[in-house]
């Protein structure tokens, strides 16, 4: 393999191909911005949709009670496939170059773990709390919004911390289509006779990006949910 | 021609059984990949997870290790492990990457199902005389075996599941397939690949599923039904790759 013999050739030479690398983040910033770009659009709009799906799911199969089962079953299913594969089965019918085709399949998996966490926050509301509220007179919608929802929210946003996590390692996958973000350049750079300073930049601002979007999570859940703080 | 008989063209081809790339030789070379990954995870995270909880110190220690873990993509790890020279090309870097996320779950569950043994019956065979490598062989391991089945089988099924990826970088495995296809732009080869996969995956889920319900004790199976995922520990809850 020629790479290998670039590669002896480079190691005969001393550090000609560091893992950090200012020269390389200055000449490439174009392509690190629209990777990561892409990264995060792929993210936020997995999590939008699959929140979108999963919340009106989860109280599907909390009403129709043995909906809950075939539900929690086929996105179980549905978690064991690899990524990987799945993109390989959907791309016939989505595109084998179109980010869509990643786009679906990493909101099936965020599926699995957001309706999960909607149906046990819902579960979670007290019986009493509900028989108050339906005692003031609350309707199934003011109900469902104004007592079920905000108590259910911290479950639900756990979920989302989870989900969130996960996509953006998963987005990476994607490069099999040609749209893996920050995946890409760990690919690429591999790819370029072992390019390290390119697979660095992909992996540490994956991570990053992980870390931060936890963390921004994490602020928002105590936002919204501020009588929960204690029980974190 | 549709995708469908392209793909049973391709699985139907005889050339495709042969050979160092044919499908019995991906077949076994990914399940040798992911059984070397899992043993050395195995190897590491189950004195580590006995001993801590054994000593019922280094919760947070788990706790940290199984959510930062989450955050680091594998192929990220794949491909830095690939591309160093002392580690070596192809499948040696693959199982190194695998087994380190073989540890998380593995140790995670480990420790909550040595800190589940209830103290009552701890004290009690202490009373009994059992001690040290005793209590711990003959006492928590066994109590705490349905819970690192439960590891063993998120660890074994998502090893299974990412030395697909090994494929993206040099390595072997049954993900050879789908990235060739998509390299020859064979659309019934990277179909074929999906099912491959697919199947291998669902059916070590199945068959770990089974080895857990056999070390289960009846009383000790839960309900199945809706189960939180949570931030803190992850217990039975893989990162999807």
């Amino acid at each position: 393999m020629s790479s290998l013999g670039l590669r002896a050739v480079h190691s005969a030479l001393g550090p000609a191909n560091p893992w950090f690398s200012w020269g390389y983040v200055r000449d490439n910033s174009d392509t690190i911005l629209a990777r990561l770009r892409e990264h995060v659009t792929l993210t936020v709009l997995t999590i939008l949709i699959a929140l979108v799906i999963a919340v009106p799911l989860a109280i599907l199969a909390r009403q129709v009670r043995w909906l809950s089962g075939p539900i929690l079953g086929v996105s179980g299913v549905l978690y064991t496939v690899p990524s990987f594969a799945l993109f390989a089965l959907m791309a016939p019918f989505t595109g084998y170059t179109k980010s869509r085709t990643v786009l679906i399949g990493l909101v099936l998996y965020a599926l699995l773990v957001l309706v999960r966490n909607t149906l046990v926050g819902l579960e979670g509301v007290p019986a009493d709390v509900r028989e108050a509220a339906r005692g003031m007179g609350y309707g199934a919608a003011r109900m469902f919004w104004r007592v079920e929802l905000p108590v259910a929210l911290p479950a639900i946003m756990a979920g989302v911390r989870i989900a969130t996590v996960s996509t953006i390692a998963l987005v990476t996958v994607g490069v099999i289509i040609g749209h893996g973000g920050l995946g890409q350049l760990l690919v690429e750079g591999f790819n370029n006779n072992f390019f390290h300073a390119e697979i660095a930049v992909g992996a540490i601002l994956c991570i990053a990006l992980a870390l931060a979007a936890d963390g921004v999570l994490y602020a928002i859940t105590r936002l919204v949910s501020p009588w929960a703080r204690e029980r974190r | 021609m549709s995708i469908f008989s392209e793909t049973w063209t391709f699985l139907n081809d005889p050339a495709n059984y042969a050979g160092t790339d044919g499908i019995p030789y991906r077949t076994v070379e990914h399940l040798v990949i992911s059984g070397a990954a899992v043993a050395v995870g195995c190897a590491v995270a189950l004195p580590i997870g006995l001993w801590l909880g054994h000593t019922g110190r280094g919760g947070g220690l788990t706790v940290l290790v199984s959510n930062v873990s989450r955050a680091i993509p594998t192929l990220a790890l794949l491909t830095i492990f690939a591309t160093i020279a002392a580690i070596g090309f192809g499948n040696r870097a693959t199982i190194i990457a695998l087994a380190i996320f073989a540890v998380p779950p593995l140790l995670t569950n480990t420790y909550v199902g040595m800190r589940d043994v209830d103290p009552e019956i701890r004290e009690a065979a202490r009373g009994m005389g059992f001690s040290g490598w005793g209590l711990l062989g003959r006492v928590e391991v066994p109590l705490a075996l349905p819970l690192i089945a439960a590891g063993f089988r998120t660890a074994a099924v998502q090893v299974v599941a990412t030395a697909t990826l090994a494929a993206l970088v040099g390595g072997g495995g049954l993900g050879t397939i789908i990235n060739d296809g998509f390299g020859q732009q064979n659309r019934g080869e990277i179909f074929a690949g999906g099912i491959l996969v697919a199947l291998l995956a669902l059916l070590t889920e199945l068959s770990l599923a089974l080895v857990q319900r056999l070390v289960t004790p009846k009383a000790g199976r839960k309900q199945q039904g809706a189960r939180p995922v949570e931030v803190a520990d992850a217990p039975g809850n893989a990162v999807v790759t």
